[in-house]
């Protein structure tokens, strides 16, 4: 498993963002208010584009190139659905002329 | 298909045109077009009489299905001729005073005569059928016209509660004869009655003898009223009188006379048929017998009468039986049974239906059928008093008519039986002539009752509403034919013991019985039969004088008894019963129909796996745990746990969003690039369509709690995962087969020119299942679309947001 130095560094940094990912995943549940949790979930996203990025290069394989855009994508896109969610108390405007 | 099957769907062929009759033809009385029929089949089925006596059959089939070996055999022996006549002759003789005794304006006499000739085919069916499978679908057919019959007059309660019980006995009766009957095929393979009696060793040897003896005399019971299935035929005296003469007296109600005795040559001989039929028959016509004296409707005790002397015609088809085991002696003594039976179908069925027809009259004329407003009629109605008299004195057992003989006959039967050696009959044996002679008390009395507390005696015409009178002389013809042929037989038995009862009998008894053994002696010397009668008359008057000092045990006694106590808490008891269990589970709420799937779901499958043994582990095959899909699972795990335990919504959606995405990072650490990218698309949809559906609860009962924990539901999803778990792992640790994926990473890019082997199958190998996954997106889309815009309910109102 671990051939190579690099292979090293590699998990080293894996476990890192998996312990932030599991401080996010306290904030995500604990967080006294939903911009908290909602915080916590964008950087969720964010640290699994590490890991993805990580894993593919643990595995030898450019495959996953595709999930980590579109974490970006989605990540970006539902921080701001959730956010004009808490901010308006709705998605998409219902009348579409304002 | 020959004349004779057309001859037994002839009724049911005019049926069809009996409406028509009816529509065009109003001046005229429909029974006058359907009279003929029954005539014409009475003179056909006579025209077999010659045939029969020299024990010639008559076989004709016509295919139905034969690949089942299910085919209209028609078999016309002996037995079945004698049925023949009396569905043919009585039906005319019904018919013919059913045209006066229903009103052609205010009855509906097509359905009538629609159902009348229903059953009349029905019966012919029954009794002419080769075949049992034919012979059960007849057999339905004259439970459901009898139906329709007893509910006739469907504007009364008691007429749709008879024929609504009637149906129920009748039909479960004949459910266990079908069942009776499929096992007889499985014993010999065959529906044919002549080829399972020519195969009755294979029969008596096998296992389901018994099974199938026991279901086919509950069939037999059941239709012909026997101890305790007897409970409907009273009920069904609210049917017309025509049908009740008809039907339940001398037709229908033989079909089980008839089944036993076409069923006596396959078994006959075993002591379980042999007790079975005559005990049942003696305790039905001491009990008919026994609970007749107390009727007060003219009916209601010519429908126990019924049941009592059908009780009788039974025990001697049980005591004959014997004949078999004996393997006939030389001087036939038990024959003599077989032969009484016959005889006593035969009288039953004349003075019996004279006797309907005779209350019928009563009924019609003075508007009233209760023997305690009837009285004095006999100055009235001087031929319906002589009808009744004989029909009474024949059923009573009294010389010179034909009842005295048969009755002798059954008394000669009854003492014979007591010298049966085997069986434990040599104990209890004499109880068999004792009973019948008690029975034979109660019927004289029953029959004294009827004759002359309605024609002799005081003359109450306060009581009645109309003014009697003698009935009209076509209401009589029928009676008198039928009385007439009582005093026939009654003189000249002889007239009857070749043509019909000799081959008759040899139908029942075949191989050993010679026909010309029998003889009907009007006088056989002073015989203990003789003495017996005697006692009959000494103690019958003595019984009829006092009857108001000693009927007072009625007040009491057959009520404790009475089954229909039993039938209708029966039913009450099955409604309520039913109706608790089923409130019982299906209470509305959607938990518990999942409580119950899934602990069925959990019961099934763990009893399966402790019964076959099935669980292995087996870490062979199993790959290395790496760092990275432990912590996975732990966060997995913590955010699952979270969803569950969390205390608001919102803290559980998110929750749930974490799972999914943990999950997309599972496919990323096992290498399933497309599955990770779909799982994180359709994972972040779902969470805003769960946010959506969170923003839009209720206002009023928002419920930010804590769920709260039931330990059923604890238990049984502890069960479920458990026993996942358990399959998994068996599952995983026992691989039978090598997997077929290597195909397909071989011929990926070669057969299909695609290098992404998940995508190549999906759309080329297995393109079939893509395109329905797509297929039910399109529904969902198109269902969604349909849910928001067709709000049906809300179009009056109008919602808020709708209008803009």
């Amino acid at each position: 498993m671990f051939d190579t130095p690099l292979d090293i560094m590699l998990t080293i940094g894996l476990v890192i963002l998996s312990i932030s990912t599991l401080g996010l995943v306290y904030r995500v549940i604990k967080g006294p208010s939903v911009p908290d949790r909602v915080m916590g979930l964008d950087s969720i996203g964010i640290n699994l584009i590490g890991i993805t990025a990580i894993t593919s290069i643990i595995l030898r394989t450019d495959a996953f190139l595709e999930v980590i855009l579109l974490i970006g994508i989605i990540a970006f896109v539902g921080t701001v659905a959730f956010s004009k969610f808490l901010q308006k108390g709705e998605i998409f405007d219902r009348d579409r002329s304002n | 298909m020959s004349l004779i099957h057309l001859v037994i769907l002839s009724p049911l062929i005019l049926a069809i045109f009996v409406p028509f009759l009816h529509k065009y033809f109003r001046q005229i009385h429909t029974g006058w077009f359907v009279l003929i029929l029954p005539i014409l089949l009475f003179i056909y089925f006579i025209g077999f009489i010659r045939s029969s006596m020299n024990g010639e059959t008559y076989i004709s089939t016509m295919n139905w299905i034969p690949s089942l070996g299910i085919n209209f055999t028609v078999y016309l022996d002996g037995l079945g001729l004698l049925f023949a006549l009396l569905i043919t002759g009585i039906g005319a003789l019904v018919v013919l005073y059913s045209i006066y005794y229903l009103s052609k304006e205010k009855e509906a006499l097509n359905t009538f005569y629609v159902y009348l000739l229903m059953f009349m085919g029905a019966m012919l069916g029954v009794v002419l059928s080769d075949n049992l499978i034919v012979l059960y679908s007849f057999w339905e057919l004259t439970s459901f016209s009898s139906f329709l019959l007893i509910s006739y007059w469907y504007q009364r309660e008691k007429s749709r509660y008879g024929a609504q019980k009637s149906m129920l006995i009748t039909v479960f009766g004949g459910l266990a004869m079908l069942a009776g009957f499929v096992l007889l095929y499985i014993m010999t393979g065959t529906f044919s009655i002549r080829e399972i009696i020519a195969n009755v060793d294979i029969v008596t040897a096998d296992a389901l003898f018994i099974p199938a003896l026991i279901l086919i005399l509950l069939g037999a019971f059941t239709k012909s009223a026997q101890f305790p299935f007897h409970i409907w035929l009273p009920d069904a005296m609210e049917a017309p009188t025509p049908v009740s003469a008809y039907l339940h007296s001398a037709t229908m109600v033989k079909a089980g006379i008839y089944l036993v005795a076409r069923m006596s040559p396959i078994f006959a001989g075993a002591p379980e048929w042999f007790w079975l039929v005559s005990v049942f028959g003696l305790i039905t016509l001491f009990w008919g017998s026994f609970s007749a004296v107390k009727q007060t409707d003219l009916k209601g005790i010519l429908a126990f009468s019924t049941i009592s002397q059908l009780g009788l015609i039974m025990s001697l088809l049980g005591i004959g039986s014997a004949a078999v085991y004996y393997d006939y002696l030389d001087d036939n003594i038990y024959t003599v049974a077989t032969m009484a039976a016959v005889f006593h179908l035969i009288n039953h069925a004349t003075f019996k239906g004279s006797l309907f027809m005779v209350v019928g009259i009563v009924d019609h004329e003075t508007g009233t059928r209760d023997i305690r407003k009837l009285g004095g009629l006999m100055n009235i109605m001087p031929i319906s008093f002589t009808l009744a008299l004989i029909g009474s004195f024949a059923m009573a057992g009294l010389p010179p008519f034909n009842g005295f003989l048969s009755k002798e006959m059954f008394f000669t039967g009854m003492l014979h039986a007591t010298q049966i050696d085997a069986w434990n009959m040599d104990t209890l044996g004499i109880l068999f002539p004792v009973f019948a002679w008690l029975a034979s008390i109660f019927t004289f009395v029953y029959s004294m009752i009827l004759v002359f507390k309605t024609f002799t005696g005081k003359y109450q015409p306060e009581k009645l509403d109309v003014k009697p009178h003698e009935a009209p002389i076509g209401m009589l013809i029928s009676p008198i034919i039928l009385v007439s042929l009582v005093v026939i037989f009654g003189f000249f038995p002889n007239l009857l013991s070749p043509s019909l009862i000799g081959p008759a009998v040899s139908s029942i008894l075949p191989d050993y019985f010679l026909i010309e053994d029998i003889n009907i002696y009007f006088w056989h010397g002073w015989t203990p039969e003789l003495f017996m009668t005697i006692g009959v008359v000494a103690f019958g008057t003595f019984l009829y004088l006092t009857v108001a000092k000693w009927g007072k045990i009625y007040e009491w006694f057959p009520q404790r008894l009475a089954l229909n106590r039993f039938y209708d808490g029966g039913i009450v008891a099955l409604e309520r019963g039913s109706n608790k269990f089923t409130n019982s589970y299906m209470t509305g709420f959607m938990r518990d129909y999942l409580i119950i799937i899934f602990g069925f779901m959990v019961l099934l499958l763990g009893a399966l796996i402790v019964k076959l043994d099935v669980f292995t582990f087996n870490t062979a095959d199993a790959a290395d745990v790496g760092f990275y899909e432990v912590i996975l699972a732990i966060v997995m795990v913590i955010a699952t746990l979270t969803v569950i335990i969390s205390k608001s919504r919102l803290t559980a959606i998110i929750s749930l969003g974490v799972v999914g995405y943990s999950q997309a990072l599972f496919f990323v650490l096992f290498r399933a690039p497309d599955l990770a990218l779909t799982q994180l698309v359709v994972e972040t949809i779902s969470v805003a369509l769960y946010l959506l559906v969170f923003y839009h609860l209720p206002k009023f009962k928002v419920e930010i709690t804590r769920l709260r924990f039931r330990l059923t539901n604890f238990i049984i999803s502890v069960a479920v995962g458990l026993i996942v778990i358990i399959i998994g792992i068996s599952a995983n640790s026992s691989r039978l087969f090598e997997s077929i994926s290597s195909y397909f990473e071989a011929v990926t890019y070669t057969e299909a020119g695609g290098k992404n082997m998940v995508n190549v199958i999906l759309v080329d190998f297995r393109g079939f299942d893509t395109l329905f996954e797509g297929t039910v997106l399109v529904i969902a889309a198109f269902g969604i679309y349909m849910m928001i815009k067709l709000r049906l309910a809300d179009k009056k109102g109008g919602v808020e947001g709708e209008g803009k």
